[in-house]
């Protein structure tokens, strides 16, 4: 379990300190089809930073995030061990990589100095019948996280001030409080976003379910035909939104937009839409 | 005054590049971004003269002092009002970094490993009061501000910069030097208040001394967008 924690920290280190490949090119294109002179200097200066801080393997935003991490756990392997390596790698790399300590406790408001606490990092385990361990990391920063938004529908959504704008229980009312999510954004959690969205009928299980799309490949292709047809077609509409890298305008709000959907109880129709910031910082340990 | 305009380019950079021809009375350098845009050299703290000569658009580099503040610090500055002699840097003229750095200390030393910008909006209560009193004459920060704090920096005739938010390494390097920081213990290094010293920090002015913000027009902008795309 010793090799375990130390590669969990090494986990930390790579997702710290690099983004994704399909994210980097993601932004290499938008950057040579932006034609906003602001937001392709902020490209510039990003595609920059992200060279510099995998050469001298530093952390790429000061703020490292949250961790949360989804583990599929072979048959048979206790889900609390895991829990409790995974809570020591978390120490360790805050030391060694080092990760900035994020962990507030919400009554005292004492950081509690090594990224461990109360639901922190956060843990989801699942058992699979195959014999691999596979430990999926993401650093969600705080910005980010901060402008994501549930709807319940239907809804009369405030954007775009005058009378509201009704959203239906339909493709079509998800689409518009997608619109909205990202209007009401704007460039505070650090566009160019990407996006993922979940349908269904349960508060926890759509928010949890949104942020897990954003641990998908930017490139990948949604089995199901109607989704990707709407990944595809969203994704367009809010790059022409006009905010742009930053916010500083133009073409590139989001690199790309994934969606889930779950069955709901035929009462409940909830929307939830989470953003990582062009930073998105997800990584895989297979074990 | 920037016209609001739906669709297409944005206005406020149209014909930036033919106005920031150089003039010698600024005293303050000029160079040129990775795409040719026109980027000025701003001493920090700056002049109120220097804060009312900067324009929404404009590409700065700082160089000089700023000190880092982000929720904690503006809760204390407003609701306890720390005098001047309780505070161990000068406020008055200077410059605000809406920044939690990862900094890690090497014997008495501090070092700076990753310090970008965190967002600005969530100290918007704040802020309008810590400009009227402690005379902050420029904010740098990510996002934007909303009104209360743009009314309050045309009063005062300060700017608000945007730093390119995310590109800490980038940014740390570009801060040569942590010179000290307060209350580092009680609100931990990310709340604390750091004096650092910067040199060619990018940064662009997205709200300026005289009352415009990119931040609104870009929001107009998305909202004339946003309408068209849902109201079809």
């Amino acid at each position: 379990m010793l090799k375990l924690r130390d590669g969990i920290v090494e986990l930390y280190r790579k997702v710290a300190t690099s983004i994704p490949t399909d994210v980097e090119e993601a932004l290499k294109r938008a950057q040579a089809e932006e034609a906003e002179p602001l937001a392709r200097e902020s490209l510039d200066i990003i595609l920059k930073n992200i060279s510099l801080a995998r050469t001298t393997s530093r952390p790429l935003c000061q703020d490292t995030g949250f961790p949360v991490f989804f583990v599929k756990v072979p048959r048979g392997l206790s889900h609390q061990l895991i829990k409790d390596v995974i809570r020591d790698a978390t120490r360790l790399a805050t030391q060694k990589v080092p990760l900035r300590p994020n962990a507030v406790n919400s009554v005292t408001e004492k950081n509690t100095g090594d990224n461990v606490g109360e639901l922190f990092p956060l843990i989801y385990t699942e058992e699979i019948p195959e014999q691999t361990l596979t430990v999926d990391l993401m650093l969600k920063g705080g910005g980010s996280e901060n402008i994501g938004q549930l709807y319940k529908l239907p809804a009369v959504l405030e954007s775009g001030e005058g009378e509201g704008v009704p959203a239906e229980r339909d493709f079509e009312g998800v689409r518009k409080c997608v619109l909205d999510a990202v209007f009401k954004a704007q460039g505070r959690g650090c566009p160019p976003y990407t996006i993922g969205i979940a349908i269904g009928g349960a508060k926890d299980q759509v928010t949890a379910l949104s942020k897990r799309q954003l641990m998908r490949r930017l490139n990948d292709v949604h089995p199901d035909a109607a989704l990707s047809a709407f990944e595809t077609g969203i994704l367009r509409e809010v790059n022409a939104l006009g905010i742009g890298s930053l916010g500083f305008g133009g073409r590139a709000t989001a690199l790309g937009v994934k969606i889930a959907a779950a069955e709901r109880h035929p009462a409940s129709y909830f929307v939830d839409v989470s953003f990582a910031c062009w930073a998105n910082r997800r990584g895989r340990l297979v074990w | 005054m920037v016209e609001k305009k739906a669709g297409g380019r944005c206005p406020w950079t149209m014909g930036r590049e033919k106005r920031r021809t150089p003039s010698a009375e600024e005293g303050q350098g000029q160079g040129e971004g990775a795409h040719g845009t026109v980027v000025r050299k701003i001493h920090v703290p700056l002049s109120k003269e220097d804060a009312l000569s900067l324009r929404v658009g404009e590409m700065v580099l700082l160089s000089g002092q700023m000190v880092t503040g982000r929720d904690r610090v503006h809760r204390l500055l407003v609701r306890e009002r720390p005098g001047k002699e309780e505070i161990p840097f000068v406020l008055e003229g200077g410059v605000l970094y809406h920044c939690g750095p990862l900094i890690v200390k090497e014997g008495d030393a501090y070092r700076l490993i990753a310090a970008g910008p965190t967002t600005s909006m969530r100290v918007e209560m704040y802020e309008a009061e810590v400009i009227r009193q402690y005379g902050i004459r420029g904010i740098v920060g990510k996002g934007g501000m909303g009104e209360k704090t743009r009314a309050a920096l045309q009063e005062a005739g300060a700017v608000y910069f945007n730093a390119i938010s995310g590109a800490a390494v980038y940014l740390a390097d570009r801060i040569r030097k942590v010179v000290d920081g307060w209350r580092v213990e009680e609100f931990g290094a990310p709340e604390a208040m750091w004096l650092l010293e910067v040199e060619d920090f990018p940064a662009v002015v997205t709200m300026d001394a005289h009352g415009n913000s990119l931040h609104r027009t870009i929001e107009d902008l998305s909202r004339e967008n946003l309408r068209k795309l849902i109201r079809e």
